[in-house]
Formats: C-alpha cells, sequence, structure tokens
C-alpha cells in the first residue's frame, strides 16, 4: 500500500472495510521513516518494537470483534514533552537525555485508549524554546518542503514528521505558536486549542499559563477526528475547562453564510511578506464570495502581545525548569564539590544557551524590585489584550490573519538573532496570551513552491466554528499537500 | 583623693577602659563619672577592670529591656491525603513510600488542591477569629533544596485564606490578645537524613503534606507567652480537628521573630529569625538565650544584624544560619498551574457550623454557670473529649463540681499520658457518670462509697445503681438503726468518751469512726455525727 499524502479518515476507512490491518500500515510508516529520517531527522526515538505490538494488539482486538476505539489502529507520533510510561521523554534536552517517565501524559492515554499506535516521539526546541528546532540538543529537522530550511519549531519534528509522510498525524504543544508555525511552515492543518480544552497533565512545562497540546494534520477532517479524542476535562489538571465538546467533525461540509470575519490590520504590518500578505488577502477575497463578511478591525494591544509573552513565558518557565538540578533524575554534573556546585555545573552543562537566557530573562523579572515593573504590568496588559479580543468577538465570529510573517526560513538565518528570531512569534502569541483557539491551514504557496500558512482565531471554545470556516476553505482551494520528498 | 580629678580625666579614664576591653558602655553621663572613678581605684589592675565592667553590665540589668517576638506557626494539618496528590499523609512508612509524580515533581505532573485543606484552613481562621478571604489564590515561592522537588514550594503570598485574626491568652495572671496577621495554606517539604548514611539521603514522605503557617503580630513579650500562646493554639487546633500538633512528629513548629528595645521605646529593634523550634523546652532556652545575647551586644555598644539564626541544643547557643545578604528572593508568582481559590460566604457559614464550641468558652460556662474554679475549668476544658463527657453526665446534678471533681480526681489518676486524657477513652459512659453523682448527690451513697462504686464501674463497665444494689452499699437512712450503733460504740468506749469530755477532739472523731467501721460507710456521716453528740450528752 502506499501511504503517501493518506490522510487519517482514509486509513479509518481502509481499517473498517478491512483492506488493510494495523500492522501493514505500521509496518508501512516504519519503512517509510527508515527511508526518509536520515534526510528529515524528525524523530528523538522511533519506538519501533511498541508500535509493532500495539498495532498487533488493535488488529486482534478487530479480528475477535471486541469494541474499538476511535482511532483504532491509526499510528501517530508525539512530541518528546509529552511523557509516555515507560519511553524515554527528552524535551529536546541534555538535561533529560535519561528520563524515563513511570506514567502516560493523559493525552497518550486517552489516544491510546482510541487505539492509536505509537511510532516515536519527535524533535523538538530545547523545552519547546524556539521557532526552528534548531535549539534541540539531539539534531536539525529539516523542512521536507526543502530541507535548507527550518520546519519552524517548537514542535518541528511533529510537524515535519506528518508532512514526510512519516506519521498520518502527530501532537505538538503551543506556547507561543509552537503548532501554527511549523504547520505554517510544512503546509499542514495545526490546531492550538482552548486553552484548558486540552489536559496539560503530562505535558513537561514551559510556561503553565500558556502551554496547550495541539494536533498536525494533512487536512481539517482529520483534524476535526483527532481532537474530537484529545479534549475533555481531566480531573488531573486543574486549569482544565469542565466544558461539553460537539461532535467536530459535524463542522465539516457546513455552509459559512453570514459568518463575520475580522481582519485586524495590526497582523498585516510587522514586516508580513508581500507574498504572504497577498495569500492571506485572497483567502479573504474567496470568503467574501463565498457569503461571510469581511471588515478591517483594528487590535492595538496585540503590539504589545510579544513583549508581554516574553516576560510571562520566561517567568513561568525560571520556576518550572528549576526542578532539574541533577537530584532526583535527569542528567547531573560530575565531580562535584558542594550542593551549590551540584546544581550550578548540572545545570550550565545540561540546559542549551536559549533555554539559559529564557531562564535568566524570567529569573530577573520576577525578582524583587522589578517585579512590579515587569511581571505585574505583563499581566495587567495580559488583561488589556484578552478584553481587546473579547470586544472583537462581540462583533466577529473569527479573527483571520497569517500565521507568521514569512515563509520557513534557511538554517542559521535567525540562529544568532533572538529577536530576529522572537519576531516569527508575532502573529501567534497573542492568542496564547488570550487563550483563545487558532489554527494554521495552508493557502496557498510563495514563487519558491514554499506553503503559506493562514490562521483562524476563534471565541473561547469555538473549535467548531474554525473547523466550519477552514473547511469550507480547504474545499474552495482544493491545493495538493505533498511535499514532494 | 577621687575629688583631686577633673571630670576630664575621669573621662579619659573611662575611655581608656572601653578601649583596653573592646566593650562600650550605654552609660548615663552620671553613671559614666561613677564608672571612671571606680576604675580609677583599680587603675593598674586590668583584670579586675574587666571583671568591673562586665559586672556593670549585667547591673544595667535584662530588665531595663523589653522583647518582642512574633511567631510564625507551621501546623500540619491531619487530612487523609496531601494538598497536591492523593498520596498518604501518614507520618513514617520506609523512605519514599508515599510519593508519586506528583509530590516529587516529575516533569509533566500537575498539582490539584485537596479541598479539606481549604476547609481545615478555614476552620482554623474561624476559631482565631480571622476573617477569610472569598478570593484567595495559591503562589510559588522559589528556591533551591534537595529536599524541595519542584524547587518552589506552593504557598500564599499576597491573598491569605484568613486574616486578622486574635487568639487570647493569659499569661502571669494577665489576660492578653495576640494578634492573628494570616494563615495562609501551602505544602510541606521533604527530610534530608545526614546520619549513617554516605552522602545525604532524601525522603519525600513529608513532601506535599499540608500545612497551614499561622502568623502572628509581634505582639509577645516573654518566653511565658509564646508558651501559653503556643499552647493555646494547640488546645484549639486539636479541639477543631485540624490537626494533631504532635511536635515530636513535627506537625507543629515554629519560627520565633525576635528583637529586644529599651523599655519604653516605641521603635522596634531589629531582630533575628529563630528557625524552626519543635519542642517547648528548646523554645523557651532558645529566647531566654537569644534575648540576652542581643542586650548585650547592644550594651556593648554593638548593632544586632538582622539574619536567621538556629538553636544549638547541644551547646546552648543560637547560631548564625545566614545573614540578610544572603537571604533568598523567592520571587513569589502566582501559581498558573492552580485556580484561584473562590469561597463563598455560604461556604463560609456551613463551615462555622461545624465548628464545636470553643475551649475558652466552653471554660467560662463551667465558672461562671456551673461554679468551677478556673483550675477545674482548664483541667476539663482543655481536652475536647472530656469536657463532652462532662457535659453529657452533669444533667440534673445540683452541684457539677462533684463530677468535675470525680474526673479530675478520681478518672484522671487512671489515665497515665496526656494521649489517654485526650482520647478520654474509659470503660464507662456518660449516663452513668451521671447516675453515679446523682446518687452521691442524693445521699443514697456517701463519697467514699462512691469511689468504690467508681472502681467497681471501671472493672466491669456495671452501672452504678446496679452495683449499689448487687452489694448492698446503700447508705443506711434508717435513724433508729444507726441510733442502735451509736449506743453500742459508746458502750465499748469508755476510755474515748473521757477523752472527748477532756477536750480531745480525735477522740470524738475515731468514736464515728467505729459507727463508720460497723456499717461498712453505709451511715449517713452527718446523722452519725448528731446521734453521737447527742447520745453522750445524754449519758
Amino acid at each position: 500500500m502506499d501511504i503517501k499524502n493518506k490522510t487519517v479518515h482514509e486509513l479509518k476507512n481502509m481499517l473498517d472495510k478491512k483492506e488493510t490491518t494495523s500492522v501493514e500500515i505500521t509496518k508501512d510508516y516504519l519503512n517509510r521513516i527508515g527511508e526518509v529520517e536520515e534526510k528529515v531527522q524528525a524523530f528523538i526515538t522511533v519506538t519501533e518494537d511498541v508500535a509493532l505490538k500495539q498495532a498487533e494488539i488493535s488488529d486482534n482486538k478487530r479480528k475477535n470483534g471486541e469494541k474499538l476505539g476511535a482511532l483504532e489502529g491509526i499510528p501517530m507520533a508525539i512530541k518528546d514533552n509529552m511523557c509516555t510510561d515507560g519511553i524515554l521523554t527528552t524535551c529536546g534536552s541534555k538535561i533529560l537525555n535519561n528520563f524515563i517517565p513511570p506514567y502516560n501524559a493523559t493525552v497518550v492515554d486517552k489516544l491510546n485508549n482510541a487505539g492509536c499506535v505509537l511510532l516515536g516521539k519527535t524533535n523538538m526546541d530545547e523545552f519547546a524554546m524556539g521557532s526552528s528546532t534548531e535549539t534541540s540538543y539531539y539534531k536539525k529537522t529539516k523542512n521536507p518542503w526543502d530541507l535548507n530550511r527550518v520546519p519552524g519549531g517548537s514542535s518541528g519534528g511533529s510537524a515535519a514528521a506528518v508532512a514526510a509522510n512519516e506519521a498520518p498525524f502527530a501532537l505538538g504543544s503551543d506556547t507561543g505558536g509552537s503548532i501554527r508555525q511549523p504547520a505554517h511552515y510544512c503546509g499542514l492543518v495545526g490546531m492550538k486549542p482552548t486553552y484548558g480544552s486540552v489536559s496539560r497533565y503530562g505535558l513537561v512545562a514551559f510556561a503553565s499559563s500558556l502551554d496547550q497540546i495541539g494536533t498536525f494534520t494533512k487536512d481539517v477532517h482529520d483534524m476535526a477526528l483527532i481532537m474530537n479524542n484529545i479534549v475533555g476535562h481531566d480531573p488531573k489538571d486543574s486549569t482544565s475547562y469542565p466544558q461539553e465538546h460537539p461532535d467536530f467533525t459535524n463542522a465539516l461540509n457546513q455552509d459559512i453564510k453570514g459568518m463575520k470575519i475580522a481582519l485586524p490590520k495590526e497582523f498585516f504590518g510587522h514586516g508580513i511578506n508581500e507574498e504572504v500578505r497577498i495569500a492571506i488577502m485572497n483567502v479573504s477575497k474567496k470568503y467574501e464570495s463565498m457569503g461571510a463578511t469581511i471588515e478591517e478591525v483594528s487590535m492595538p494591544m496585540s503590539d504589545y502581545a510579544l513583549s508581554v509573552y516574553y516576560i510571562i513565558a520566561c517567568a513561568e518557565a525560571s520556576s518550572n525548569l528549576a526542578r532539574y538540578d541533577g537530584v532526583r533524575f535527569g542528567y547531573r554534573a560530575k565531580d562535584v564539590e558542594s550542593l551549590d556546585d551540584l546544581y550550578k555545573k548540572t545545570r550550565s552543562e545540561g540546559f542549551g544557551d536559549e533555554v539559559k537566557r529564557r531562564i535568566m530573562l524570567g529569573t530577573y523579572v520576577l525578582s524583587s524590585g522589578y517585579y512590579d515593573a515587569y511581571y505585574k504590568k505583563a499581566q495587567q496588559v495580559r488583561t488589556l489584550i484578552n478584553d481587546e479580543f473579547d470586544k472583537i468577538f462581540d462583533k466577529y465570529d473569527m479573527i483571520l490573519t497569517p500565521t507568521g510573517p514569512t515563509v520557513a526560513f534557511e538554517f542559521g538565518k535567525n540562529s544568532d538573532n533572538p529577536l530576529e528570531m522572537y519576531m516569527n512569534d508575532i502573529c501567534t502569541v497573542p492568542i496564547n496570551i488570550a487563550g483563545v483557539p487558532a489554527m494554521s491551514m495552508n493557502c496557498g504557496f510563495d514563487s519558491q513552491g514554499m506553503p503559506i500558512g493562514m490562521q483562524l482565531v476563534g471565541k473561547h471554545f469555538d473549535e467548531f466554528g474554525i473547523i466550519k470556516l477552514a473547511h469550507a476553505m480547504e474545499r474552495e482551494l482544493g491545493l495538493d499537500n505533498g511535499a514532494g520528498l | 583623693m577621687m575629688d583631686e580629678l577633673t571630670d576630664e580625666q575621669i573621662e579619659e579614664i573611662a575611655r581608656q577602659t572601653e578601649e583596653d576591653t573592646g566593650i562600650k558602655l550605654n552609660l548615663s553621663p552620671e553613671e559614666r563619672r561613677l564608672f571612671g572613678l571606680r576604675i580609677y581605684q583599680d587603675f593598674n589592675d586590668k583584670k579586675r577592670q574587666m571583671i568591673y565592667i562586665n559586672e556593670r553590665r549585667i547591673s544595667m540589668s535584662y530588665n531595663d529591656y523589653e522583647i518582642v517576638m512574633g511567631l510564625e506557626t507551621h501546623v500540619e494539618l491531619k487530612t487523609n491525603t496531601k494538598i497536591y496528590c492523593n498520596c498518604t499523609t501518614e507520618f513514617g512508612g520506609d523512605p519514599n513510600t508515599h510519593c508519586c509524580p506528583v509530590c516529587i515533581g516529575l516533569p509533566g505532573s500537575l498539582p490539584v488542591l485537596n479541598e479539606k485543606v481549604v476547609e481545615f484552613a478555614i476552620r482554623a481562621g474561624l476559631a482565631t477569629e480571622c476573617k477569610i478571604q472569598e478570593y484567595s489564590k495559591q503562589d510559588r515561592k522559589n528556591y533551591f533544596y534537595p529536599d524541595l522537588p519542584k524547587a518552589y514550594q506552593v504557598s500564599q503570598y499576597d491573598l491569605p485564606l484568613c486574616y486578622e485574626g486574635k487568639v487570647g491568652i493569659v499569661a502571669d495572671g494577665v489576660g492578653k490578645n495576640i494578634c492573628i496577621t494570616r494563615i495562609h495554606i501551602e505544602e510541606d517539604a521533604g527530610k534530608l537524613l545526614h546520619e549513617n548514611v554516605p552522602g545525604s539521603l532524601v525522603d519525600y514522605n513529608r513532601g506535599g503534606v499540608p500545612l497551614i503557617e499561622i502568623v502572628s503580630e509581634p505582639d509577645l513579650r516573654s518566653s511565658d507567652e509564646v508558651k501559653v500562646y503556643l499552647e493555646k493554639l494547640k488546645t484549639i487546633l486539636k479541639y477543631i480537628e485540624v490537626s494533631d500538633c504532635k511536635m515530636q512528629e513535627g506537625s507543629l513548629r515554629c519560627d520565633v521573630n525576635i528583637s529586644v528595645r529599651k523599655k519604653g521605646d516605641t521603635k522596634f529593634g531589629t531582630r533575628t529569625e529563630l528557625k524552626n523550634m519543635n519542642s517547648f523546652t528548646f523554645i523557651v532556652k532558645a529566647i531566654e538565650y537569644e534575648s540576652k545575647r542581643q542586650i548585650d551586644v547592644i550594651e556593648a555598644g554593638g548593632t544586632i544584624v538582622q539574619e536567621t539564626r538556629r538553636w544549638e541544643e547541644a551547646r546552648g547557643v543560637t547560631e548564625s544560619m545566614r545573614g540578610k545578604e544572603e537571604a533568598h528572593d523567592y520571587r513569589y508568582f502566582p501559581e498558573p498551574d492552580l485556580m484561584p481559590i473562590v469561597t463563598t460566604k455560604e461556604t463560609i457559614e456551613k463551615i462555622r457550623a461545624t465548628l464545636p464550641e470553643l475551649p475558652e468558652i466552653k471554660k467560662a460556662k463551667y465558672i461562671n454557670k456551673l461554679g468551677l474554679t478556673q483550675y477545674d475549668a482548664n483541667l476539663i476544658g482543655d481536652y475536647k473529649n472530656v469536657a463532652e463527657f462532662f457535659e453529657a453526665s452533669i444533667e440534673g446534678v445540683k452541684n457539677p463540681k462533684s463530677v468535675a471533681n470525680i474526673i479530675i480526681v478520681d478518672i484522671y489518676k487512671k489515665l497515665d499520658t496526656e494521649e489517654e486524657k485526650e482520647d478520654f477513652k474509659i470503660p464507662f459512659s456518660p449516663k452513668h457518670l451521671n447516675e453515679l453523682a446523682l446518687a452521691i448527690e442524693s445521699g443514697t451513697i456517701s463519697n467514699s462509697i462512691g469511689k468504690k462504686v467508681l472502681e467497681e464501674m471501671w472493672e466491669t463497665g456495671k452501672a452504678p445503681n446496679t452495683i449499689i444494689e448487687e452489694k448492698g452499699l446503700k447508705q443506711m437512712d434508717n435513724s433508729d438503726e444507726i441510733r442502735e450503733i451509736v449506743r453500742k460504740v459508746i458502750a465499748a468506749n469508755p476510755q474515748a468518751i473521757e477523752d472527748y469530755r477532756a477536750g480531745r477532739e480525735k477522740a470524738f472523731m475515731s468514736l464515728v469512726g467505729a459507727v463508720m467501721k460497723e456499717t461498712k460507710g453505709k451511715a449517713n456521716p452527718q446523722m452519725v455525727n448528731e446521734m453521737m453528740r447527742e447520745e453522750i450528752t445524754k449519758l
């Protein structure tokens, strides 16, 4: 069977019709990983044995007529910052080079229960800090559309794995754009759900108030299917909402007539590449022709989002990452003279530059004498940004923006200039600040054939509306999303 | 000779002495003049100078100073499970067996607040007359230490659950209120083991056990007040069943913020903090030592350094742990993994309704309504189970003091430890004690027979009336019968009668005793007394 460009819903169909088996599909993906992984470098760990065992169990269930999960027998890849029982979980960091969690993240449990098969753990920026996956301690993941370019980040491994057909879908995490930006760079559908709709239990924390787990899929239909299986309240995560979620596949093939879409002009300034801008304006016109109303709006507070983000995210990270001290798990420096020495050496040797930079920033903004000027002020502005989103959503159903200012860039281009690198997140960061759901979807290509992503931003818990609009555009555009690798 | 010295010369002697000894004295000009003169007499004897100057310092007695203290009391709550996970809070256990990914802070784990902890903290707040914060939140307190697995402690910073309360104490016969600044909830840390192990080991069993920290205003003025205040807290917290307050297991420990100032001063002196005191004896000793140390430093012209100190029991001193410059910047910020704690007025009232009557109120009632002494009221009211037993056994009793006496004298005698008094699990019910008290009060049995009945109740658990019936212990109320025995005794003891007539009251008592013996104690002693006098007069 040719798994190339197969979607989850196609595989599911074939399995249901008994045209193939989970073991067969899983072997195909493992073979594909064997073929292209040397070039793409999407995985930190390939869990071949686990995958084949799970696939066999799944096939037996099907054979024996047992109750099947909603995604029975479908392979998946998981970003290496979600805990997997008995399987190395590194967060792309040297400091966790030997960390084997004794438990599964709630999403992993949920997808296991839905019948999914784990192909492996994907590469990422160290502790999800980065926009290119270049800060990983382990390897540099390539963009399957052009191996000289980055796949985006921090969930670059998950994006590349799906774009290179090494997995039909993958989970990522998004703190400031870490799902949507790689989806934009790799021509995929990347969904960051509402903060609190997917449990964070077992997701190694970067910035607790911003982190959210989401999906990489080849199309909107797949996204709806996976979303159905990962959302929901988790008693183990106090920040997960006790919210009823609809069947997201009901949002497919819906009429979008009369929907109101806002185009915030601030998201089209900031060095937005002209080809990107044109692609989004094209989408906007198409929505209009489909019966939606489009209006330009202003969201002036979003100009402050990046500053607010780097203060809050770094502050939380400085505390979240303090537990990596060499005492209980993970990397421990050798030849230490004292407790202080153990801490200093372990952390100096175990963390990479970007992580150290953010820990220092975060420690600084929380320290006495600076707290009010930075952290407190950032929290106040966060409230203002939230209010601004609320106001827009009083009048509009959806916000349409580019996902990022440019298409995927070449390796090393921004890695020496953190500020330039941070600018990649300019369109995605405000969404995490507000906690609302957003997705990126391919909406065209630039002159060099690199995919361009559009971002749809919805109200809290309106993933349904996003799917409705996204699916309508996907049908309208009818793009070929094959990376051609 | 002395008068020949000028004031300048005397001052020079004083100054020179200070220089020689390296001790600076805070003296009034007149005191300083006398000091200089005294030194002059022993001018060439350095050793005598030293002795004198020290004496002088001590004679500037410690009584000129006032100690000012505020307490931070940490109390482990006796919830079944830890504050943020389902692990048991049971004391002990093999190291690291009461742990899970949450309480050892494994990457990815998240806390979920145990609602019982909030309820217990609010109980403590209400029992100490605190206001309850309707919108409260939790914060992270960041610092590195191996016993703190996440490298931050989840605590509360600016919006503690309870605030502005007070606890009334009576020390040295004087009553006063100790104001409570705040009560907040937080998680305990693990324990480091250094002894008999290679390097250091950590046991996280205690990590994540819920604590409340009760912070008092600097209202305490003596080690005695501190002791009484802590005892009072202990009684209250046990009463409302939020903690065992077992100091030896570390479930109650405190930090003492202590400074001294000259009596009459209104400004506080620089304080030091005595960390982790977990025994009343140590607390008292440490306060005595530390206050004297501070006074000595000030008297010698030095200044107190703001620092954290620990009590070294072996050497009987306090010792610096870390100075102000090494003090942690805890970088508190709101814990993003937990939602704010919102407590409605209804919830607060619901919790208030479940609070037992507090010891102070009970004691006041015992004294004012039941006629107990303060002493007796304390002995009963300090233990919740005893107080409840007592209250359940006084129905219909005209003089409840007699019931209190039975408890304090006869029952406490059988209970060896504080725990036994606290538990107050005894072989009979309040109803039986009531029956016994009524039997004594109505004259059915005498006091001394009452003690025998109580013994029997303790042994067999039988009802007192049953025992009285079975053993025929009923007091004799037939006066003819008693008079008969009185006459018999008089006839048998002519010598005693003579002695009595000669004015020896003792002889009379021996006659009454003989009657009581004859009746096996069942005769009403009052009646025997009267009849004996009557019969002797008739002779």
